[in-house]
């Protein structure tokens, strides 16, 4: 492997992590959100560094070309992180439904007080 | 004496109805003596809010549209808050004659909700094709869940005693078809007794039935995922109260 290859490999990674971290430093982005980012961070470094342990872990597995696991693991972690988000915004929504029918009795309420204290007075 | 049904709230779900609202709340308020009509806007465009207001309802209005399902748990919201002891979905189209309404309330001194259901021998209301193929399998495998037997049951005609109100406030399906199919659903696995009474339909005020095969089929489809996935659901889904 060539030495610029390597070097890519872990700027990537590095770079990975160091947006993610500044992300949650400033609160853009909260930790449970944040968790499948870090741990494909790490990994991404991990390997970048000491390419071997792919070699090893694909090896392990059966797999013949180490580079196919990387795909594999990448988009099972997308994957993961896509439904996570589609979970989240059906949390969110259903949220926004029980305060809009809050607000739309609240203001029906207020609004029919008022009515009575105008007829009372 | 008081009026005959103080205790009885109308809600009436209306989304850009502004040219039907007006009537079919005078209407009702004259058909259905001493009752309280609540209009919920579902995010309406035009001005159903202020003619439905202008009309002698109660209006509640959503800041967006949020279907079927979230302006009628709105209705139910309101009755429990409020001391109603029942709810009667009415259409804000005036397809339903608010002249049954006190058949469907009659009904429910022996249930907890009561459908008023178009193919029950009443009126000439007819779907064909798919979309009706839709429907019977529907209303066969809802009879079986709900112990009862129901041949219409996409029908938005519906009465809810006190403790469908008080179940139906916690949990009312936002999905599409949510507050017909599930909404039985969830009632019948609450242990309610769910009966249909026979009412006849008008004319929509606007739109015909789609008897396009594809949209039936979709229909069908969804309908399908609807009701396997309300069977599905854990049964602490359903609970009602403080825990």
């Amino acid at each position: 492997m060539a030495v610029t290859t390597y070097i890519l490999g872990i700027v990537t990674a590095a770079l990975v992590l160091l947006v993610v971290i500044e992300l949650l430093r400033r609160r853009h982005l909260r930790e449970r959100h944040a968790i499948w980012w870090l741990i494909a961070g790490v990994f991404a470094l991990i390997i970048g560094i000491f390419p071997v342990t792919l070699e090893w872990a694909a090896k392990l597995l059966g797999i013949e070309v180490p580079t196919n696991l990387v795909f594999f693991v990448s988009i099972a972690i997308l994957f993961l992180v896509c439904l996570q988000h589609s979970s989240e915004l059906t949390k969110l929504e259903s949220k926004t439904r029980a305060l809009a029918e809050r607000l739309a009795i609240l203001e029906l309420e207020v609004g029919e007080s008022a009515r009575r204290d105008d007829s009372a007075n | 004496m008081p009026p005959r049904h103080a205790r009885t709230l109308i809600v009436m779900p209306a989304f850009n109805e502004a040219a039907s609202v007006g009537d079919v709340v005078r209407e009702v308020l004259a058909k259905v003596p001493g009752v309280e009509v609540l209009v919920v806007d579902d995010g309406s465009k035009d001005a159903t809010s202020r003619v439905a207001r202008e009309a002698g309802a109660l209006v509640a209005t959503l800041p967006f549209n949020l279907g079927v399902g979230g302006a009628m748990q709105v209705g139910f919201k309101y009755a429990l808050e409020n001391g109603f002891d029942n709810v009667v979905q009415v259409d804000a189209d005036g397809q339903h004659d608010p002249a049954n309404v006190p058949i469907l309330l009659a009904a429910l001194a022996e249930a907890d909700i009561v459908l008023g259901a178009r193919f029950a021998g009443e009126g000439d209301y007819a779907v064909r094709g798919p979309r009706r193929w839709a429907m019977v399998s529907l209303a066969v495998i809802l009879s079986r869940v709900a112990h009862t037997k129901l041949t219409d049951t996409t029908s938005g005609f519906k009465a809810s005693g006190p403790k469908a109100v008080a179940l139906f406030a916690e949990h009312y399906p936002a999905e599409y078809l949510g507050d017909t199919i599930e909404s039985l659903v969830i009632a019948a696995r609450a242990g309610q007794v769910i009966r249909q009474v026979p009412v006849a339909m008008r004319e929509r005020a606007g739109g015909v039935p789609s008897h396009n095969p594809f949209k039936a089929a979709a229909y069908l489809g969804r309908a399908g995922i609807a009701l396997v996935f309300a069977l599905m659901r854990p049964a602490s889904t359903y609970f009602v109260g403080e825990r």
